[in-house]
C-alpha cells in the first residue's frame, strides 16, 4: 500500500494543468493496452482464415491452419491480463452468473465463451478430425493417445465424412466471420461508448478497432509464416507471402483512412474538448502516437510494402521488406493500443489538465507482467503446432492415408510428401 | 347511558395510573423499539438529491474533512468522495482551478489576486444521477441506483474492473485500495436512513449545501431550487444530476 502511495504521489508532480483529485490513479494499465492488442491478433488471424475458405483465396492456403492455431493462442491468453488486473479477480466469474446486461463489458464472457467454443475450437476440430484419425492410426505411444482422445471418438475416414467436415468448417467459418467482426467490434464499443471520455466516445471506434485487429492479425500470422518456414528449413510460398502482403497492404490503407477520418472529424467538429486533445497528442502522446503508431508504425509498413507489391524487387529482398513490415505493424499496432487506452486517461475530464501514465516494472500489473503475457501466447502456439502440426507434409501422406481420404486435397500432396515426418514427431 | 359508577371504583382507577406510570417508564425502550419498527425506513418514500449554493462557499474544506472522517475514506489525496474546487477567472479571461488535497486544508492565498477578476469555489461530489452512466457499464451490477435515488457500490459485489470510475464523467469515484473495489459519496446513506443529514451538509458553516428530497415540495432542497438559478454540470451528456448548482459559473465543468 505504502508503495503505491508513493507511486501516486510521484504521479502528483507530473501533473500539469487541473485535473480532478480522484484522477491521480490511472486505472487501467499496460495490462488492459494487451488485452485489445491480444483479441485483434485472434481476430485478424481468424479473418486471414477465412480468406482461405469462404473467400477462396488459394494463395493463403498455406497460412490457414496457422492462423486458426495462432487464433486459438492468443484467444486462450486474452482474458489473462483482464483478470490479472481485476481488484477482485474471485469474484470475476460474477460476470457469467448475474452479468448486469446493459453493460458492455459483461457481455465479454459471453463473446468470449461463443468464439472460443463454438467458432475456433469446433472450426479446429473439423479441419484436423481426418488428420487425427490418421496420425493415430500410424503413430506410437503419447502422440498415437493425444491424437485419439482428440479425435473424439469419431473415426470415420468414409468420404462421406471427410466430405461433411469440410462443409462444417465452411459453415463455422461463414459463421466465424461476423463473430470474429463482433469479437473485436466489441471491444471497440467498450471504448467507444464512453461518453465521459471525448477519446474514446467515437462511433468509428469499433471500426477502427476492427481494421487494425485485421492488420494486426495479418500481419502476425505472416510473421509466424516467415519464421516457422525457416525454422522448418522449407522454402517460402512466395505467391503466398505475396498475398498475404497486398491484403496487409490494402487493410493498412483502410484503417489509415478511417484513422484519418476520425482525426479530421473531432478536428472539424472542435468540440470542448479538443483544445486539451490537441495539446495531449503534441505533448505526453507526442513519441507514441506522431512517431511509433504514425510513421514507424502506419507509413512504414506502407511504403515497404508497396515497394514490395509494386516494384521488381528480387524476391529475398521483397520477403524481407515483408518482414520488416509486418514487424512495424505489430508495433505501431500495439502503440495504437496503448495510445487508446493509455492516451484516454492522460488528461483530465474537467479538460483542464493532464497527468502522467509511470509503468511499473514488478507487481501484478507491471512490466514483467505484461512481458510474460505477451510469451505465452508464442509457448502455447509452440505446443499447438507440436500436437496439431499446420504443414503441409504433415496433413498429406498418401501412403499412410487410407484410400479415398486424402481424394479431396491431394494435388500439392506430392511436393512435400517426400519430406520427413511432421515437426516434433 | 353512562353507568353510575361508585366512588370506590373511582379511586381504584386513580391508584392505578402510577402504577401504569411505572410500567410504562420500564417498558419505555421496549416502546419506543416498537414504534421505531412501525417507522421504519421505507426506501420509496424518499428521493435525495443535494442543493450547492456556490456564493456561499468560503472553501474552508470543513466538508471534505467531515467527509472523510465519517466515511472512513482513506486519508491521502488521492481519494475523495467529495472535493472543493477554487476557480480564478483572471483579467486576461483565463481559467486557473485549484483543489491542493482536495481543498481539505482550505486554500492558500492567491498570489496575482491583482489581476483576478472574480473568484469562487464549488464543492463537488457524485451527482447522483437519474441517469448514471456508471450504473450502466457495471459487468455485474455492483453498482446501482436505489429506490431512494441514491447511487450506491455493493462492496462486497464489485470485481474492481474499475469500468466505472471510466464512465463517471465527474470524477466522483476512486478504487478504495483497502478493498479493491470502487467507492464514492454516498449522500452518507447510513446516516440519511436514519433522518440525519450527510456529514458534508452538517459541517458546512455557511449552509452552501443544502440536503433534502426532491419529491416532496416543502422540502428545504425545493426551497432552495425554487428560489436560485439553477445549473448542473456537463448537462449535455444527458446524465441528469441530482446535485443542483444555484449561481454556478459556465466555466466549471
Amino acid at each position: 500500500m505504502a508503495e503505491r502511495f508513493e507511486h501516486l504521489r510521484a504521479a502528483l508532480g507530473q501533473v500539469q494543468g487541473y485535473i480532478y483529485p480522484n484522477e491521480i490513479e490511472l486505472h487501467w494499465g499496460l495490462l488492459v493496452v494487451l488485452y485489445p492488442y491480444i483479441t485483434g491478433l485472434v481476430a485478424g488471424a481468424f479473418i486471414l482464415a477465412s480468406l482461405a475458405k469462404v473467400f477462396r483465396v488459394k494463395e493463403v492456403e498455406p497460412t490457414y491452419r496457422l492462423a486458426l492455431l495462432t487464433a486459438l493462442a492468443f484467444l486462450l491468453v486474452a482474458p489473462l491480463p483482464l483478470l490479472a488486473h481485476l481488484g477482485h479477480p474471485e469474484r470475476s466469474f460474477e460476470i457469467f452468473l448475474t452479468p448486469h446486461f446493459k453493460s458492455a463489458m459483461a457481455m465479454f464472457g459471453f463473446v468470449y465463451a461463443w468464439y472460443l467454443m463454438v467458432v475456433l475450437l469446433l472450426e479446429i476440430w473439423f479441419e484436423y478430425r481426418a488428420d487425427l484419425v490418421r496420425w493415430s492410426e500410424r503413430e506410437h505411444g503419447v502422440r498415437r493417445i493425444l491424437h485419439w482422445l482428440l479425435s473424439l471418438g469419431s473415426r470415420s475416414l468414409a468420404p462421406e465424412a471427410v466430405a461433411f467436415d469440410k462443409k462444417a468448417v465452411h459453415v463455422i467459418t461463414l459463421v466465424g466471420i461476423p463473430s470474429a467482426f463482433l469479437l473485436h467490434g466489441y471491444v471497440g464499443f467498450i471504448f467507444g461508448s464512453v461518453k465521459a471520455n471525448p477519446w474514446w466516445s467515437s462511433v468509428l471506434m469499433p471500426i477502427v478497432f476492427l481494421f487494425s485487429a485485421i492488420v494486426s492479425g495479418i500481419a502476425m500470422v505472416l510473421l509466424l509464416y516467415y519464421l516457422t518456414t525457416l525454422l522448418r528449413r522449407r522454402e517460402l510460398d512466395m505467391k503466398c507471402l505475396d498475398k498475404l502482403a497486398s491484403f496487409l497492404l490494402y487493410a493498412l490503407i483502410v484503417d489509415l483512412s478511417l484513422e484519418t477520418l476520425d482525426f479530421i472529424h473531432r478536428l472539424y467538429e472542435s468540440e470542448e474538448s479538443i483544445e486539451i486533445l490537441a495539446t495531449l497528442i503534441f505533448s505526453r502522446l507526442f513519441m507514441s502516437l506522431t512517431i511509433v503508431q504514425i510513421l514507424i508504425g502506419t507509413i512504414g509498413p506502407l511504403l515497404l510494402l508497396a515497394a514490395g507489391r509494386f516494384s521488381s524487387l528480387p524476391a529475398e529482398l521483397k520477403r524481407v521488406s515483408y518482414f520488416i513490415a509486418a514487424l512495424l505493424v505489430q508495433v505501431g499496432i500495439f502503440s495504437t493500443r496503448w495510445n487508446v487506452v493509455i492516451g484516454g486517461q492522460l488528461f483530465s475530464k474537467s479538460l483542464r489538465g493532464l497527468t502522467a501514465y509511470k509503468l511499473e516494472l514488478g507487481g501484478i500489473e507491471g512490466l514483467f507482467t505484461a512481458i510474460a503475457l505477451l510469451v505465452l501466447p508464442f509457448v502455447i502456439l509452440f505446443v499447438l503446432l507440436k500436437v496439431l502440426p499446420p504443414w503441409p507434409e504433415a496433413r498429406e501422406r498418401p501412403e499412410l492415408a487410407t484410400p479415398g481420404s486424402a481424394a479431396g486435397e491431394g494435388v500439392k500432396a506430392g511436393e512435400d510428401a517426400a519430406e520427413d515426418a511432421p515437426l516434433g514427431a | 347511558m353512562a353507568e353510575e359508577r361508585t366512588r370506590r371504583e373511582v379511586l381504584g382507577q386513580l391508584a392505578q395510573f402510577p402504577c401504569a406510570a411505572m410500567l410504562l417508564a420500564c417498558c419505555g425502550p421496549l416502546a419506543s423499539l416498537a414504534q421505531a419498527s412501525e417507522r421504519r425506513y421505507n426506501a420509496k418514500d424518499h428521493y435525495y438529491g443535494m442543493g450547492i449554493q456556490v456564493d456561499k462557499c468560503i472553501g474552508c474544506g470543513r466538508c471534505v474533512e467531515a467527509c472523510k472522517a465519517e466515511n472512513d475514506v482513506p486519508r491521502e489525496p488521492f481519494y475523495f468522495r467529495t472535493w472543493v474546487e477554487r476557480y480564478q477567472i483572471r483579467a486576461g479571461g483565463e481559467v486557473k482551478v485549484d483543489s491542493p488535497d482536495g481543498g481539505i486544508h482550505s486554500f492558500p492565498p492567491t498570489e496575482e489576486d491583482k489581476d483576478v477578476l472574480r473568484s469562487f469555489f464549488v464543492p463537488k461530489l457524485c451527482n447522483h444521477c437519474d441517469n448514471p452512466p456508471c450504473v450502466q457499464v457495471c459487468p455485474v451490477g455492483a453498482t446501482f441506483k436505489s429506490q431512494d435515488g441514491v447511487v450506491l457500490v455493493d462492496q462486497d459485489y464489485c470485481i474492481g474492473c474499475r469500468y466505472c470510475i471510466q464512465a463517471c464523467p465527474y470524477g466522483a469515484r476512486f478504487l478504495d485500495p483497502r478493498t479493491a473495489t470502487a467507492d464514492k459519496c454516498t449522500f452518507c446513506y447510513h446516516r440519511i436512513t436514519k433522518g440525519l443529514l450527510p456529514a458534508c451538509v452538517e459541517a458546512c458553516p455557511t449552509g452552501a449545501r443544502v440536503f433534502g428530497e426532491l419529491k416532496t415540495l416543502a422540502s428545504p432542497l425545493r426551497r432552495m431550487m425554487r428560489m436560485s438559478k439553477l445549473a448542473v454540470l456537463k448537462p449535455s451528456l444527458n446524465t441528469e444530476p441530482k446535485v443542483f448548482y444555484s449561481d454556478l459559473d459556465g466555466e466549471v465543468r
